[in-house]
């Protein structure tokens, strides 16, 4: 008989803040040892579970707790957060936030001088810790000079120094590029191995966390538990797409094509999918699939950068020579690693930055001489996080900032407030305070008030980073309304699926340079490309390959085509309806 | 990277060396020995010292030319507030009145009063190395150690040295924010009026704000988390012990501090007087 680590019994929670609990009748046990994905959408209550596990609900969010939870046989409603600390260890989403050292082994040791543990005998647990990350080398590194990867490595190191029995990861994949994401999920793997260590992953970026093997999916909504069954089991049933979670590409495809999924067979790799049968099925499916690929007008150029370089002062070029054109409702996706020069290059379209060499059009408009007001009116930039953009309190004056900074008269600003408001869904909440919208409705916001400007190209960072499938679907198909309008829009992004799902062309850039400008598909297909450019092969790439289909890329672009039209009817229907 | 402003700045010296503590307390002994002395001669025993260490510490002047420029200019300040409000303050200590100009009134230039502004020149001279020092070669972990280990509960320390270390992650902040701001027409360069450069800064504060109080929940989520304040006392993970050289440094400077009181004693006061 296995040990259970963590015991719910009929557990139910209360924010005080709240009106209605937040948690239902939560029954769950793991046991030692065990690798769990607790997989859920936005408000399902998978964070607060989180919170649950880690003490800082009810020590840090105070709340109404009734049932029970035990994390090692102690009610932990009778613990402490510091007890509760020495037993379950928590890797938060990498924020720089989490970092309290300035050096990395600074940071390891920060619960140890907490404990007030001597010297020697922090030098050697921090080492340790550290080795087991494999970041023995980089102990006196500094934090901030660290790659994503990295980070993450060092705030797993920080709750390994004490000597915990679970680790538990909040969204460990969301800011980290897919080359990372999936070396974060090889890690997390060799520790519980070695360490026997009971692990619980939260994250809703599905299919990267399959990666590796897990033993159970918890998945979660509306506060209640779901289901609680094996990777297998998820994945052969429809439960996924019911609530909300992005289903695996390769998984999805198989339904497609009509191959009856079961729980005997194993999912959870492309390589281990091997019924005969599926290769026909595949075959008469792509062979019936009559996609259209939609051709964007390339007449219009509406953006064009020719042999742009750029370096900060003292240092190497960070772009170099970088080229390409943009037409007038065209969506594409700027991508590449941390670091490859992506949030350079769009502050240089956004004219944050001048070009040392080289320049950029707007049309046939030469933009050398353009001030701050005249390059906003061209081009607009969404950054990831809304809260940063706003600076009023309500929502029309949110969106009438931009327009005020200019002389139009009142009639005017409120027209055209008005009508971005109702493009963006956001008009029967106008005089509404800013803080009561949800995050995607600020997510909108924060677009409305850059398309009341009326630019004709719309940047945007990571739009969809930290939401849903759910939001993502809305906000993604809000986009491909106003490009079908005639926007020309980049996505500045990290997720693979952001950018075969939605995008016709993708720009990679690697060390400032364009690696290439080619479509989704073939760049997904390309082994070389994927490994300089830190990326990671679609698993529908390897589907085809694993079957043998004649053209795998051709294979990867029908699915996506088709894939496209069934959401698109999915959304006519929504509409209707 | 030379920033220009006070930070860090890392080198090997026997300065750099010494821990956060020993140069905290020798910082301490320090300045008080040149606050309470007006003695020409100690003053200038002392400058010599501070010029000595600085030498030692291996950082360069240019390093630090823009903080030496800035104290410099409040140097010149204080000293024509001096001569503004109190021209004769010279000769009321020094109890002589040697005019080196004809009668302006009370504006006349006495010897005493130059005597006198050129000793609270040379105690700026004396004291600068030192305070710069101590904040360009203490480790900003070191800091919080440092201030633990003279007594200063270790909450309030951490508490400085987080608040310290989480500038540039907010000046960060501020530059995103700042340009979402120019990517919705607003300008922050010198094109701009003013006035309205003025308010178009205010609307960047707001939103500085709130990512920072997110930042704050984060920060002491993860403190909690990691089991920070629990105990009473602490360990520091960048403390160093104390060895032979700490100890030789208080001990100089303690002398330093010394020599300042056995002149008090000497002139029977805080001033040495060569006017009679």
């Amino acid at each position: 008989m296995k040990k259970p680590v963590i015991e719910f019994k009929d557990f139910c929670f209360q924010y005080n803040s709240q009106s209605k609990p937040t948690l239902h009748n939560i029954d769950l046990t793991i046991y030692e040892g065990e690798k769990v994905c607790i997989v859920g959408p936005s408000g399902s209550g998978k964070s607060t579970l989180v919170h649950c596990l880690n003490g800082l609900v009810p020590f840090a969010y105070k709340g109404n707790i009734t049932g029970s939870l035990k994390i090692l046989n102690e009610e932990s409603q009778n613990l402490d957060l510091f007890a509760i600390s020495q037993k379950v260890g928590t890797v938060l989403q990498d924020t720089d936030g989490q970092f309290l050292g300035l050096s990395v082994g600074e940071d390891i040791a920060f619960a140890l001088e907490n404990n007030a543990v001597p010297l020697p005998e922090m030098k050697e647990r921090v080492k340790q810790a550290a080795s087991l990350v494999h970041m023995s080398s980089f102990l006196n590194a500094r934090i901030p000079e660290l790659s994503g990867g990295q980070k993450q490595r060092v705030a797993l190191a920080g709750v390994l120094v004490n000597d915990i029995e679970v680790v538990l990861f909040d969204e460990p994949l969301a800011n980290l590029d897919p080359a990372s994401g999936k070396e974060a999920m090889l890690l997390i793997d060799e520790l519980q191995k070695e360490s026997k260590k009971t692990i619980i992953i939260v994250e809703h970026r599905f299919e990267d966390v399959l990666s590796q093997p897990l033993d159970r999916i918890i998945l979660m909504n509306h506060g209640r538990i779901v289901a609680n069954i094996t990777p297998n089991e998820v994945l052969a049933s429809s439960l996924l797409a019911e609530n909300w979670i992005r289903e695996p590409l390769y998984i999805k495809a198989l339904k497609y094509a009509g191959c009856e999924l079961s729980t005997d067979m194993s999912l959870t790799k492309v390589e281990n999918i091997s019924k005969p049968h599926f290769r026909e099925k595949l075959i008469h499916w792509q062979e019936n699939v009559q996609a259209v690929s939609h051709k964007v007008d390339t007449s219009e150029a509406v953006l064009s950068l020719k042999n742009i370089s750029f370096h900060y002062p003292n240092k190497e070029n960070t772009i170099s020579d970088v080229s390409f054109t943009l037409h007038k409702g065209e969506m594409i996706s700027l991508i590449g690693a941390n670091g490859a020069g992506k949030s350079t290059l769009s502050s240089l379209i956004c004219g944050f930055e001048k070009p040392s060499e080289g320049s950029i059009f707007f049309g046939n408009i030469d933009s050398k001489d353009d001030s701050i007001k005249a390059r906003a009116e061209r081009v607009g930039f969404v950054l990831q996080n809304p809260n940063h953009m706003f600076s009023e309190q309500i929502i029309f004056e949110e969106v009438a900032f931009g327009l005020k900074q200019k002389n139009i008269d009142e009639e005017e600003i409120k027209k055209r407030v008005e009508d971005t408001l109702t493009i963006c869904g956001l008009y029967p909440f106008r005089n509404w305070p800013i803080s009561a919208l949800s995050y995607g409705q600020k997510k909108r916001l924060s677009i409305a008030s850059i398309l009341v400007l009326e630019p004709s190209i719309l940047l945007l960072d990571e739009p969809t980073a930290g939401q849903d499938y759910r939001h993502t679907t809305e906000l993604m198909s809000f986009l491909e309304q106003l490009a079908r309008k005639g926007m020309s829009i980049v996505l500045i992004t990290h997720d693979m699926h952001l950018m075969t799902e939605y995008t016709d062309r993708a720009i990679v850039l690697s060390n400032g340079s364009i690696l290439a400008d080619d479509s989704p598909a073939r760049i997904l297909s390309n082994t070389d490309l994927i490994r300089t450019a830190n990326l990671k092969e679609s698993s529908l790439y390897e589907l085809a390959e694993q079957f043998n289909m004649v053209d795998s890329s051709h294979f990867v672009e029908q699915f996506i085509q088709y894939d496209r039209e069934v959401r698109a009817d999915e959304q006519r229907a929504t509409e209707l309806y | 990277m030379s920033n220009g402003l006070l930070s860090y700045i890392e080198r090997d010296s026997i300065v750099h060396r010494l821990t956060g503590a020993t140069k905290l307390i020798c910082f301490l002994l320090w300045s008080s020995a040149v606050m309470f002395t007006y003695d020409t001669r100690v003053l200038f025993v002392i400058l010599v010292a501070s010029i000595v260490v600085f030498f030692i510490s291996k950082v360069k002047l240019k390093e630090i030319s823009f903080i030496l420029a800035f104290i410099l200019f409040f140097l010149l300040l204080n000293n024509v507030a001096i001569y503004l409000f109190a021209p004769q303050h010279g000769t009321v200590i020094y109890g002589t009145s040697h005019a080196i100009t004809g009668s302006i009134g009370r504006y006349s230039i006495t010897l005493e009063q130059l005597f006198y502004q050129f000793n609270i020149t040379l105690k700026y001279f004396a004291v600068i190395p030192p305070a710069l020092l101590f904040i360009v070669t203490t480790h900003p972990s070191e800091f919080a150690a440092s201030l633990n280990r003279i007594g200063v509960s270790y909450r309030l320390a951490y508490s400085v040295s987080i608040a310290l270390r989480y500038i540039p992650d907010i000046q960060r902040d501020f530059k995103t924010i700042a340009r979402s701001k120019q990517a919705r027409g607003v300008d922050l360069s010198s094109n701009e009026k003013l006035g309205k450069r003025f308010k178009n800064m205010i609307s960047i504060m707001f939103p500085l704000i709130f990512s920072s109080l997110d930042r704050i929940e984060t920060v002491s989520n993860t403190m909690d988390l990691r089991g920070f304040g629990k105990r009473n006392n602490r360990t520091w993970y960048s403390a160093k012990n104390f060895v032979k050289r700490d100890y030789i440094a208080i001990a100089i400077t303690f002398l330093l501090f010394a020599l300042m009181v056995v002149f008090m004693f000497i002139n029977g006061g805080r001033f040495y007087n060569p006017f009679v």
